[in-house]
């Protein structure tokens, strides 16, 4: 059995006020583990997003606690919860959000400048990264110039660049056909995923789901279910 | 730090279509700045050129002298007491009128005539060509070459002309380091040639040109000025006086004003708008950018970056651009009346800088608005 990745205790949260005021999580708890995929599903507005949200430092819960390890996620003030987004967790974005005047490898090299890497070097290891994600020969074109499939791993490149230990992946075959979609989950599961890292995904394609370790249905704001599900390695 | 900001640079001139259009937005309003306030600093150049020319350190005059060529006649008494005042080394007296030269051709051409103290040639020029002492042979006069020299029909040494019905000679060509607004020539003479020459009223003398001990006297003989009934100002502060009475009595200083702010509008509306879009376009990026953990600070400090490297190169380019045409029409137009100061330029680059704050604020804001959650929610 891994150690624990990350734990979620009691989340909570509300928005708004008086009679607009709405529960969008319900007392979630979970734990997941390194060496884990972990998907959360469920239908739009159900609160996976929002729950992703507070688990990765990005939203403040109104009640309950994330525990990343031996550090008490929301205890954090602001800047200490950035720099540890920074240095613990990958984001993969739906959009991707890549920067479409920066050329690939600068995209990918951006977290390591965020955490001051020298320019030179930062661009070194970002091309590494995309070498692993097999975009090598691409580094210098702009986002623009790729397709959907090969933006999204540069997002990926991007978020693995500096070897969070949690990755999230925000929907991450939303913007792909199939079998482009497949083939990006399972070079995640493949490549991505390591005995040193947890990889939680919010997605409602029911087409990825095999590659998953463990699934969390979520309806309503609460987790209505939890499977196991063994992931499709290749 | 350093990486971060190299980020934003490559940001910003990688969008070519926006950082030109930024960059064109405050070049031209920098040149329209510079442009407008430097043509008023070259015409305030030239309208106190007289002051500049003759080097006094005090000017004595009617207290309703509004600038150099008005000057009321002071009676000779005024000259009597300013040099028995204590701190004066030693004081002169300027005549300063207009005379018509009738020209050889049988044209008249309007000049203006400056009468030296006979004793002393205080506030004569340096000459090109010709001996100082020749000003004292019978109808001597020196000619001033500038670019209104032609209009006497570029005269020589020895050519004779008729002033106001007198005969008179040139005797001497001189230089002076500024040439005067009204676009005529200028001609030196003695006080008491001038005097005789150019029709004037019971009082003859224009200013008194004053020489102090030191600079410790200065606000003594000033006050003795006063006491008299007149005013003694340095050459700053004649020079102020007389820029002051354009800016503030000519409606010279409200156009000055009006243009200078249209200019900073048009800056300020192209490139505020234009940095507003570029930031815009790429909120959710930078919104992905706290996600992934940028922290607010540098992204402002970006955005600063940003919209300073587009001001600065702006105003270079600005300043350069204005300085090329003024150059470009002083070779055409020889009395082109403009000059860039550090005082112009100072203010394009504050007004510049005030563009730049105003566009970044409401990037910042924006910026600072975007929550990475929203990104997840898009």
């Amino acid at each position: 059995m891994t150690a624990v990745a990350i734990q979620a205790v009691g989340l909570s949260k509300w928005f708004g006020e008086g009679p607009t005021r709405t529960q969008a999580v319900k007392d979630v708890s979970f734990e997941a583990r390194f060496n884990e995929m972990l998907y959360i599903v469920g239908p739009s507005g159900s609160g996976k997003t929002t729950l992703l949200s507070m688990l990765s430092g990005i939203l403040r819960p109104s009640a309950g606690r994330v525990q990343v390890e031996d550090v008490d996620l929301w205890t954090l003030g602001v800047d200490q919860i950035a720099d540890f987004r920074l240095h613990r967790i990958g984001f993969v974005f739906q959009d991707y959000h890549l920067f479409n005047k920066l050329t690939t490898v600068e995209n990918v090299a951006i977290p390591l400048i965020l955490r001051r890497r020298n320019w030179d070097e930062a661009i070194a290891e970002a091309l590494k990264t995309l070498e692993v994600v097999g975009l090598g020969d691409r580094a210098q074109l702009r986002p623009s110039k790729l397709s959907g499939g090969e933006q999204q791993r540069v997002a990926i490149a991007r978020a693995i660049v500096s070897a969070p230990d949690i990755l999230i992946f925000d929907e991450p075959t939303a913007s792909l056909d199939g079998d482009t979609g497949r083939k990006i989950v399972e070079f995640v599961r493949t490549q991505v995923l390591t005995e040193k890292r947890c990889i939680l995904t919010v997605t409602h394609d029911d087409r990825i789901y095999e590659y998953a370790d463990r699934i969390l249905e979520m309806e309503d704001g609460r987790i209505t279910g939890a499977r196991k599900n063994g992931g499709a390695r290749a | 730090m350093r990486g971060i900001l190299r980020v934003g640079y490559k940001l910003l001139v990688n969008d070519r279509g926006k950082f030109i259009a930024l960059l064109l937005g405050i070049t031209f309003s920098v040149f329209l700045m510079v442009q407008v306030t430097s043509m008023f600093a070259g015409m305030m150049k030239k309208a106190s050129a007289t002051v500049t020319n003759t080097g006094a350190r005090i000017w004595v005059m009617d207290p309703n002298v509004t600038n150099v060529v008005s000057s009321i006649p002071m009676p000779d008494y005024v000259l009597d007491a300013i040099r028995s005042t204590p701190g004066v080394k030693y004081a002169v007296p300027l005549y300063s009128g207009g005379g018509l030269v009738r020209l050889k051709d049988g044209t008249y051409q309007a000049v203006t005539v400056l009468g030296l103290d006979d004793t002393s040639l205080f506030g004569r020029p340096a000459l090109l060509e010709g001996r100082i002492e020749d000003i004292y042979a019978e109808n001597g006069f020196l000619v001033v070459k500038d670019e209104e020299f032609p209009k006497l029909q570029n005269p020589k040494l020895g050519t004779e002309f008729e002033i106001n019905d007198n005969r008179g000679v040139i005797v001497g060509i001189a230089k002076v380091p500024a040439s005067g607004l009204f676009g005529i020539p200028t001609l030196y003479t003695t006080f008491s040639r001038a005097v005789q020459y150019i029709p004037s009223m019971r009082y003859t003398v224009s200013y008194i040109l004053v020489e102090p001990m030191d600079d410790a006297s200065i606000p003594g003989i000033q006050e003795a000025v006063k006491r008299l009934g007149y005013e003694a100002l340095t050459e700053d502060g004649f020079i102020g006086k007389i820029t002051d009475w354009y800016i503030f009595r000519t409606g010279m200083g409200i156009n000055l004003l009006i243009m200078t702010l249209i200019s900073f509008v048009v800056g300020l509306s192209i490139s505020g708008q234009t940095f507003y879009s570029f930031v815009l376009e790429n909120l959710e990026r930078f919104g992905a950018l706290k996600a992934i953990g940028a922290k607010g600070r540098e992204l402002i400090y970006v955005i600063l970056f940003q919209a300073g490297t587009t001001a600065l190169a702006g105003y270079g380019l600005g300043v350069g651009l204005c300085a090329t045409l003024i150059a470009i029409a002083k070779l055409r137009l020889a009395d082109y009346a403009s000059i860039i100061t550090f005082f112009n330029l100072g203010i394009a680059l504050g007004m510049v800088l005030v563009i730049a704050s105003l566009s970044s604020y409401f990037a910042v804001r924006r910026v600072l608005r975007i929550e990475p959650f929203d990104i997840f929610r898009s």
